[in-house]
């Protein structure tokens, strides 16, 4: 083909640019697949053990050993054990869970949970204590028969000296219809990962400042109440 | 009540929306009595800054009297107040360093998911400035809720009028914190480019502390004769070269700190703010960076540059080669209103800070519009609109012998 276009006086003008078109367009297609190569290259998961100190919910696809494990962490201005007493207290998740609607106690460590999930729906289930060091980690897992399996673990690690507390949510979660559920939940802001930050973040509030920020407040939207919080 | 809404760009409306209501037992409700137009209000005006909705109440200058008070607030009914733009929690750790505009928690955990994706981390709750900071309603209304009223609020001694305390809201500590984060020491000459009300009160604060000379940058004349009434030399850039011009007049040295108070919509005749221009109106790039680049440009080696200008999303062509090779530093941020209020009240009171000479204009909300539109449009004869929502509409009374003529 280059070779035609390359031969003979007769191709004109319009040769000529189809040419430096043709040309012009190799360039960028080999430049891309260069931009690709040393993308994978660069970008690839190295094999071998782990080097890196940071949670496994922040390794990459290629070393995440499970796509559902959502992890955050939030810095909170008050002690680990003055943290850990109210969360333990599970009827008080509610102050700052947005989508936690109940939480029972039962008897054995074990609680019985209602959660708001996608589209008006209500996820049940009982969760049972795995795990539980005073004023340092709380582990929990739903026992059979969940809607959605979930297992869960808080940890709270001091910070430096005088920086509070930083706690730390480790969730997995198995939702129905994997990865479309996920998707789904996500779209509705309901994912457990939005969900997880949301809540830490109303977590902290609550225990520097004594209440749950909102911004509640009039507007000229017709349909909106100024004493609720939108967005 | 009656609120000042936003429903798009160059849309400003005078609505009639419920009135706010305690949500919080640390929230206080003031009624309005001077609320002024913020030079960073005619951001939003313009359309510049994101996830501005339709309805959406403006104001972040506000001031009033305490109305009803929360069981939580220390405030009492019929205090006169002050409330800092920045809505602050007082007991994170960034309150705790008295970086107030850098509160964790003051921005509710839905809408602070939008800045923690555009900066890296969720910033700090402000009145009427888009639902980036938080999506409170602002104070341009009869009425406004004051979340943590325990920290922002300023309680105003009797015999101090508004007029002479508004500013401690935003402008006054803004132009203060710019000459504190500019380091000046005694000899030093300070630019400052943009001579609004921001410009107008670095000016006046670089002198307090000890700056020798201070140059002043705009295009318009009475800005600049504004200026020039605080002690500045002028300049206006489209009668000189401005970097010329200041190398000449610091003898080859540079400014030993500039101070950029114009921000994301700078005026500018380079080709670089021409594409910049170019490149905003056709939504290939948001901010506008020409004052700050010449600042960068024109200060002296191992000088300091001091941004209160606001910036909201990416710049072309920042010049890291002068800012690196010549060993800059640079300080900028929303302003930490709270750890300024109490020092600049009491400088007030002791006349040290004149902080009426800017107001041109005094206006009532239902000419608000008329007021946002000559805000934009004739920047050199409105230089700082006061709404008071004791005014009857069209009692606008104009300062600095200016008449007002509708929009």
């Amino acid at each position: 083909m280059a070779g035609f276009l390359l031969s003979g006086d007769n191709q004109g003008r319009d040769g000529d640019t189809l040419q430096r078109t043709l040309i012009g367009a190799a360039a960028v297609a080999a430049a891309a697949g260069v931009a690709l190569y040393v993308g994978r290259k660069l970008s690839g998961a190295p094999e071998g053990p782990l080097l890196s100190d940071a949670p496994a919910s922040t390794l990459r696809g290629g070393r995440k050993p499970d796509p559902a494990l959502v992890g955050r962490t939030v810095t909170i201005n008050r002690s680990a054990q003055e943290l850990y007493d109210f969360w333990r207290n599970f009827e008080n998740l509610t102050q700052f869970m947005d989508n936690v609607r109940s939480v029972e106690t039962l008897d054995g460590g074990r609680s019985h949970w209602t959660i708001a999930g996608p589209a008006g729906t209500e996820v049940k289930f009982v969760s049972r204590i795995t795990e539980d060091q005073p004023g340092r980690v709380i582990a929990w897992e739903s026992e059979e028969g969940a809607d959605v399996r979930n297992t869960g673990r808080i940890e709270f690690i001091d910070a430096a000296p005088g920086r509070g507390t930083m706690v730390r949510a480790t969730i997995t979660y198995d939702p129905p219809a994997g990865a479309i559920g996920r998707a789904v939940a996500k779209v509705l802001q309901r994912e457990p990962n939005v969900q997880a930050r949301r809540d830490l973040r109303r977590f902290k509030q609550l225990m520097e400042t004594g209440e749950v920020t909102s911004s509640a407040s009039p507007s000229g939207r017709r349909s909106e109440d100024p004493t609720k919080q939108y967005l | 009540m009656r609120a000042l809404t936003w429903h798009g760009r160059h849309d400003v409306r005078v609505d009639t929306v419920p009135d706010p209501e305690i949500v919080n037992p640390r929230d206080v409700i003031i009624k309005i009595t001077s609320t002024a137009i913020c030079g960073s209000d005619l951001h939003l005006f313009d359309g510049y800054i994101p996830t501005m909705r339709a309805g959406d109440i403006l104001g972040h200058e506000n001031m009033g009297e305490v109305v009803e008070v929360g069981a939580k607030s220390p405030l009492k009914k019929g205090q006169r107040v002050v409330i800092p733009f920045t809505v602050s929690c007082g007991s994170c750790y960034f309150c705790g360093k008295q970086q107030f505009s850098a509160c964790d928690n003051s921005n509710p955990a839905t809408t602070s998911d939008m800045s923690e994706t555009l900066y890296g981390y969720p910033m700090g709750g402000a009145f009427g400035y888009a639902h980036l900071t938080g999506g409170y309603a602002g104070g341009q209304a009869e009425y406004l809720r004051v979340p943590y009223s325990d920290v922002g609020p300023v309680v105003i001694p009797d015999g101090i009028s508004d007029d002479q305390v508004l500013f401690l809201s935003d402008i006054l500590p803004t132009g203060w914190m710019a000459a504190e984060n500019a380091e000046i020491e005694p000899g030093d000459t300070v630019a400052v480019w943009g001579c609004g009300p921001v410009g107008l009160f670095a000016i006046q604060s670089a002198f307090l502390m000890g700056a020798h000379r201070v140059i002043a940058i705009d295009h318009f004349p009475r800005r600049l004769e504004l200026a020039k009434q605080l002690g500045a030399e002028i300049l206006h850039f489209r009668e000189v070269n401005v970097r010329e011009a200041l190398w000449e007049m610091t003898g080859g040295i540079g400014p030993d700190a500039c101070i950029d108070c114009v921000g994301m919509e700078a005026h500018g005749l380079g080709i670089d703010n021409i594409l910049d221009t170019v490149k905003a109106h056709t939504f290939l790039g948001t901010d506008r960076p020409a004052a700050f680049r010449q600042a960068i440009l024109s200060c002296r080696k191992g000088g300091r540059v001091s941004v209160p200008g606001v910036y909201g999303g990416m710049m072309d062509k920042f010049p890291i080669g002068a800012f690196m090779e010549k060993g800059l530093t640079m300080k900028t941020g929303q302003t930490h209103v709270q750890k300024y209020t109490g020092q600049l009240l009491r400088m007030i009171e002791e006349g040290k800070i004149d902080t009426t000479f800017m107001i041109s204009h005094h206006a009532s909300l239902e000419d608000g519009p008329d007021m946002y539109r000559h805000w934009h449009d004739h920047q050199d004869t409105y230089t700082k609109i006061i709404l008071k929502p004791g005014l009857e509409k069209g009692a606008v009374q104009t300062q600095q012998e200016k008449i007002h003529e509708p929009a």
